[in-house]
């Protein structure tokens, strides 16, 4: 690991966070789970005795047998195969949102945060916006859109911005008051230079927090947006549409979605540890604070 | 103080009307032919007149928008394209198990969470502490309706203490009530509890550090009388806070949890509305919702007075 060479300023808080120091065993288990999540779904495709999809109607409803470790689902298809194809999706659909609704709610963030005028009408929408329960408008945004992966990892953005928008301007509007900030404005500085060489390095540390919140929070919502179905279509697993397809049969085989549901609630957990840790290491007042 | 009261009723207005804004653009300004998204793709050139012509689809933008929101403040929600009802009626019928279910979790996870949270900051980094964080970690976690699924397993299938799906109204009995009711506010509880308690738990922190409650225990108040009287009273306001905001969190929890437990609540119509395209009460749930959250909000606003008299408008 880079640790120990000098590393540019912007990229500390990111290497900080890759060496996560003495925050206890809660953080290192974590990072141990997800990793071992990550590599199973990323190799997937190579290690699942079957095929995700193949069905078998011979072997429908089974619990554990010889070739079928977890047992098969109603069309006699492979549960652990499904689950472990079936997390790409989940976490592909999660990373999107995050990257997604993090880009554009630091640009949204930053506009609002610097320019007065503009402020006033974009806090308003995203007040509006916030007063939207986030899974109904996700399933609007998905029922007019269709299910496909794009209009879900949209429907699952929307609602994070202004979150992230809020977080974003806060910083600004603390930064822009700042000796360096107002000197480089007196400098004339330009504007797209002030906003990225001075602005943007202030907004990295909390950002890179919300994103593992905003990560966390998208796998769930894509889980629950399938469920109420208003997901990507089945014939793509995710883990939210093997467990919306579990439902039927929940009496005779909860596994179908017990699985499934413990590979997302161990993710999503993991996640939201590292977030947390992240969080006290990045911000020194809140860990001292919270815990 | 009643200035304010005005001034903060007032500034609803333009938050509703922005969100009046967003939920008529979601259909309009979406690519393609409104009538036809709604309609699906085997519907007839009649079937997608009927619906430009219900949802007055054929007038111009502006025109749909004020007669839109006009219609929405003499109350009409519009009406459904399959049942043909209107749908503020629909919504009327279906309100009773949702806000019965709604208050037992808010009820329950009140009486849960503050006392953890509490308990937590004053044994700080003992054994208690740590269960309660872990728990309220876990119940962001776990997917609200494989929490619900595990409690049916448990409680219903396996040891039959509750039933296992459906609802029966208060108007039955509170026995009834509660044996349907119990489980799915229980599920709902879980990840309302982590919120609160969680948020509890950081305020009461910091409350504990100042120096009144230093002093408070030094003239030597009695112990519960400091967590309660000196240190909760303080820490009350972003508590209440989160507990308004959480309410959009409850409100999607709602949605989940009635398809787990086959309750016949607003929830369930707006699944039920999903699956059948009914946009009209779709974009009705969401509306209505969302005012709910802005009011909710805003009584938890104006009750911050009461709960810190420091706080003047």
């Amino acid at each position: 690991m880079a640790q120990d060479t000098q590393p540019a300023s912007a990229m500390q808080p990111l290497l900080r966070l890759i060496r996560l120091p003495n925050f206890g065993i809660a953080p290192k288990i974590a990072a141990l789970v997800l990793l071992v999540i990550v590599v199973l779904t990323l190799l997937a495709p190579w290690i699942v005795p079957h095929d995700p999809l193949a069905m078998d109607p011979l072997v429908r409803l089974k619990g554990p047998m010889e070739g079928h470790p977890l047992g098969t689902d109603n069309f006699g298809r492979d549960i652990l195969s499904r689950v472990l194809i079936g997390g790409r999706l989940s976490l592909a659909i999660g990373i999107a949102t995050a990257i997604v609704a993090v880009a554009l709610g630091l640009v949204i963030g930053m506009v609002a945060g610097f320019f007065r005028t503009a402020d006033a009408i974009i806090m308003r929408m995203m007040d509006a916006l916030m007063a939207i329960p986030s899974i109904l408008l996700a399933i609007a945004l998905v029922a007019l859109n269709g299910p496909s992966v794009g209009s879900v990892i949209a429907a699952i953005t929307i609602p994070e911005i202004p979150r992230v928008v809020r977080l974003v301007r806060a910083v600004v509007l603390a930064a822009r008051e700042e000796p360096y900030v107002e000197a480089a404005i007196a400098l004339g500085s330009s504007m797209p230079k002030i906003l990225i060489r001075h602005l943007v390095p202030n907004t990295l540390a909390p950002l890179i927090v919300q994103g593992t919140y905003i990560l966390a929070s998208a796998i769930l919502t894509e889980a629950i947006l399938s469920f109420l179905g208003a997901g990507v279509s089945t014939e793509t697993p995710t883990w939210g549409n093997i467990m919306a397809e579990g439902r039927m049969f929940f009496r005779i085989k909860p596994e179908l979605i017990l699985y499934p549901g413990l590979m997302l609630s161990l993710c999503i957990l993991a996640i939201n540890l590292l977030g947390d840790a992240a969080r006290d290491m990045l911000d020194p007042r809140l860990k001292k604070r919270a815990g | 103080m009643l200035g304010y009261i005005l001034r903060r009723i007032l500034a609803v207005i333009p938050v509703m009307l922005l969100v009046a804004v967003f939920v008529f653009a979601l259909l309009r300004l979406t690519p393609g032919d409104p009538a036809a998204i709604i309609a699906g793709d085997m519907a007839t050139p009649a079937q997608l007149e009927r619906i430009r012509e219900a949802m007055g689809l054929n007038q111009p933008l502006h025109i749909q928008f004020i007669t839109w929101v006009g219609q929405l403040l003499r109350g009409d929600l519009g009406t459904s394209l399959i049942s043909n009802t209107p749908v503020s009626s629909m919504i009327a019928a279906r309100f009773g198990p949702t806000l019965s279910i709604a208050l037992l979790t808010i009820l329950m996870s009140v009486c849960l969470a503050v006392p953890m949270g509490v308990i937590a900051a004053w044994k700080h980094r003992s054994a208690a502490d740590y269960a309660v964080m872990s728990f309220s970690v876990l119940g962001f976690s776990v997917p609200v309706f494989v929490i619900g699924y595990v409690f049916i397993l448990i409680f219903s299938l396996k040891l039959g203490w509750f039933p296992v799906q459906g609802y029966t109204p208060i108007s039955s009995g509170l026995g009834p009530f509660l044996l349907n009711a119990f489980l799915p506010a229980l599920t709902l509880t879980t990840i309302y509890v982590a919120l609160i308690a969680r948020m509890t738990r950081a305020n009461m922190l910091e409350v504990l550090g100042e120096d009144y409650i230093r002093t408070a225990r030094a003239k030597g108040a009695p112990e519960r009388r400091v967590l309660f009287r000196h240190a909760l009273k303080n820490a009350a306001v972003p508590i209440l806070t989160v507990i308004g905001t959480g309410f959009a969190l409850l409100i999607g929890g709602v949605v989940v949890t009635e398809t787990v437990f086959n309750i016949p609540g607003i929830g369930r119509l707006t699944v039920d509305a999903i699956l059948a395209r009914d946009y009209p009460v779709i974009q009705a749930m969401i509306l209505l919702t969302s005012f709910l959250y802005v009011l909710v909000n805003l009584v938890i606003d104006l009750s911050y007075s009461f709960f810190d008299p420091r706080i003047r408008y």
